[in-house]
């Protein structure tokens, strides 16, 4: 049976997730020996999706002022699901891809997985390995169900191209009201998000205040990173909330995380555990967050980071 | 007003995490429990609420016995009753079922869960309550202000923040931004005396299987030492992570 995923944009373009969820998406259906559906909202242009082995490309038109909405953007998943006999979907880890897949799970009469890593185990029944405990440990979880949504970590699988012959259907969304209404979204479109991010900077209380974020910044610029912050640099008002990584802040699955000035908190560490190469400049040897790191600089972040910044940018230009 | 939150009894943050049983079953010899951080958020809105509103709070959790704790404690906390569905939370889609089952009889206006339960982190609770109840839902709640049959809401995105309302009733998911880790009230005296005379009614569970089951758990493989590199050598450093790593 067919496996289907949820394709998201931003403005005009297919999100970097969703490609590596395409590619998720083609290596189980070439296991399972089956066609990969994708399914896109307000897209005006999918063609890509072919390069990343999608078969058939469901383009579902919105009405004009509609924006995402997890309530309608999940029925229409679910009616193309099961128009196609699909028993997978694939959603990502995104905040839209989380927010949607347990409603959808509901109306699909399907079993939920977040956080998955990599393939199924297998797929009769459905056995995947997720994170849990705030990535301290890893389960091995089978499902009960036969038809199943699966929500992928970012950056566990990586981009992948194949080229596929695809088809594509263009619908309207199916007409219907809601409770909800989304009524403006204040997003900065320029700005790396943690989620999407291949590199992470974050900033510790070691940086003394708000006033010398400039070095965080300056080295995520050069970096094309999104920034970051310890929980006490957020419960002291030095950024926002949403820049917190953490336990009860946001888990954080780059490539590179480089942690300026935090200690390395256990609950700061369970929340970035996911990101595959850790960087811990500190002056203070003692750190938690050495014996977490791959690489270490002890030292005083106000030399380190300026003298780092200015060689990055060096080898940039070069 | 008649608010749920709904309360996962989960290991306190800083627990070391352990497997027992041949790796099927967490270790919870020597951890501590605590309301889950990003339901304790949840509460406190609610409790706002009553302060402000009038609104009756009351708290429930799918659990043994060993939960009745919390539960006190979220009375402690000021939430008016407390629920106890006896049966163990298998999974999220058991627990939800079971939420739904009792919620669909009370005709609650706003029921409050936590983003995640920060041990299994499945993050599905609010989203198939919500659906199962036929009732819209509100993940990554970060600002809920109620106007008359309106709720003004506020949902973190990536990059951004979402700005919606909504009529009631309705699901939301909480977390930090809610309410600030500032706000987050400590029992007093008083409110642990009152706790003991507030109802905490024990419910029999809805007969329903879990949708998954756990076939074992493992930990991350241990890492390797840190490599140091001397703060007067960056180029080393910027070398490593070009060649080394291969994430520059």
């Amino acid at each position: 049976m067919p496996v289907l995923v949820y394709i998201e944009t931003q403005g005009e373009e297919i999100k970097k997730s969703s490609l590596e969820l395409a590619s998720y998406g083609r290596a189980i259906a070439d296991a399972k020996n089956t066609p990969l559906i994708a399914v896109s909202f307000g897209l005006k242009d999918g063609s890509t999706l072919s390069e990343y082995g999608v078969n058939k490309h469901y383009s579902v038109t919105l009405e004009e002022d509609l924006n995402f909405n997890a309530e309608r953007f999940s029925s229409s998943l679910v009616e193309i699901a099961s128009q196609e006999e699909a028993d997978l979907i694939l959603v990502s880890a995104s905040a839209n891809g989380r927010y949607l897949g347990p409603i959808a799970a509901a109306k699909f009469k399907a079993g939920y997985f977040s956080n998955v890593i990599g393939l199924p185990l297998s797929y009769d029944p459905i056995q995947v390995k997720r994170s849990c405990f705030t990535n301290k440990a890893f389960s091995q979880s089978v499902s009960n169900k036969e038809k199943n949504i699966l929500s992928l970590s970012s950056n566990s699988f990586g981009i992948h191209t194949k080229t596929a012959e695809m088809n594509e259907v263009v619908i309207p969304i199916t007409p219907a009201s809601s409770a909800l209404e989304v009524l403006s979204i204040e997003k900065s479109l320029d700005q790396v998000t943690i989620a999407d991010a291949d590199i992470v900077v974050s900033g510790g209380r070691g940086l003394k205040g708000p006033e010398n974020w400039h070095l965080i910044e300056d080295l995520a610029t050069v970096l094309g990173a999104a920034t970051a912050c310890s929980k006490p640099v957020s419960d002291l008002g030095w950024r926002p909330h949403s820049e917190h990584v953490g336990q009860t802040g946001k888990p954080v699955a780059s490539n590179l995380y480089i942690a300026i000035g935090v200690s390395g908190a256990i609950q700061h560490l369970a929340g970035i555990n996911s990101s595959k190469v850790k960087v811990v400049i500190n002056s203070d040897p003692e750190a938690p967050f050495f014996k977490a790191a791959d690489y270490g600089v002890v030292g005083d972040a106000f030399e380190v980071v300026p003298e780092l910044i200015s060689k990055l940018k060096a080898l940039k230009e070069a | 007003m008649k608010i749920l939150v709904c309360i996962s009894n989960v290991p306190d943050t800083t627990s070391k995490i352990n497997f027992v049983d041949e790796n099927r079953a967490f270790d919870s010899q020597g951890v501590t429990y605590i309301i889950n951080p990003n339901d304790e958020f949840g509460l406190t809105r609610a409790i706002w609420l009553q302060q402000k509103e009038g609104a009756a709070v009351t708290v429930a959790t799918v659990g043994d016995a060993s939960c009745e704790a919390i539960l006190r404690k979220c009375l402690a906390i000021g939430a008016d009753s407390a629920v106890r569905i006896d049966a163990l939370p298998q999974d999220g889609f058991y627990v939800a079922t079971q939420l739904a089952a009792y919620a669909e009889k009370e005709a609650f206006d706003l029921i409050i869960t936590g983003r995640e339960s920060i041990d299994y982190n499945g993050g599905m609770v609010g989203g198939m309550l919500a659906a199962f109840l036929n009732t819209p839902y509100l993940a990554n709640c970060v600002s809920l202000e109620k106007q008359g049959d309106m709720v003004h809401l506020q949902r973190e995105i990536d990059g951004g923040i979402e700005v919606s309302r909504a009529t009631l009733p309705l699901v939301i998911g909480a977390q930090k931004g809610l309410v600030e880790e500032k706000d987050l009230i400590i029992p007093n005296m008083r409110g642990i005396m009152l706790a003991r005379q507030k109802p905490l009614e024990v419910l029999t569970p809805v007969d329903t299987a879990p949708s998954s089951a756990v076939h074992s758990f493992e930990k991350p493989p241990t890492k390797g030492p840190v490599k140091l590199v001397d703060a007067t050598d960056i180029d080393q450093l910027i070398d490593l992570l070009q060649n080394e790593a291969n994430v520059l």
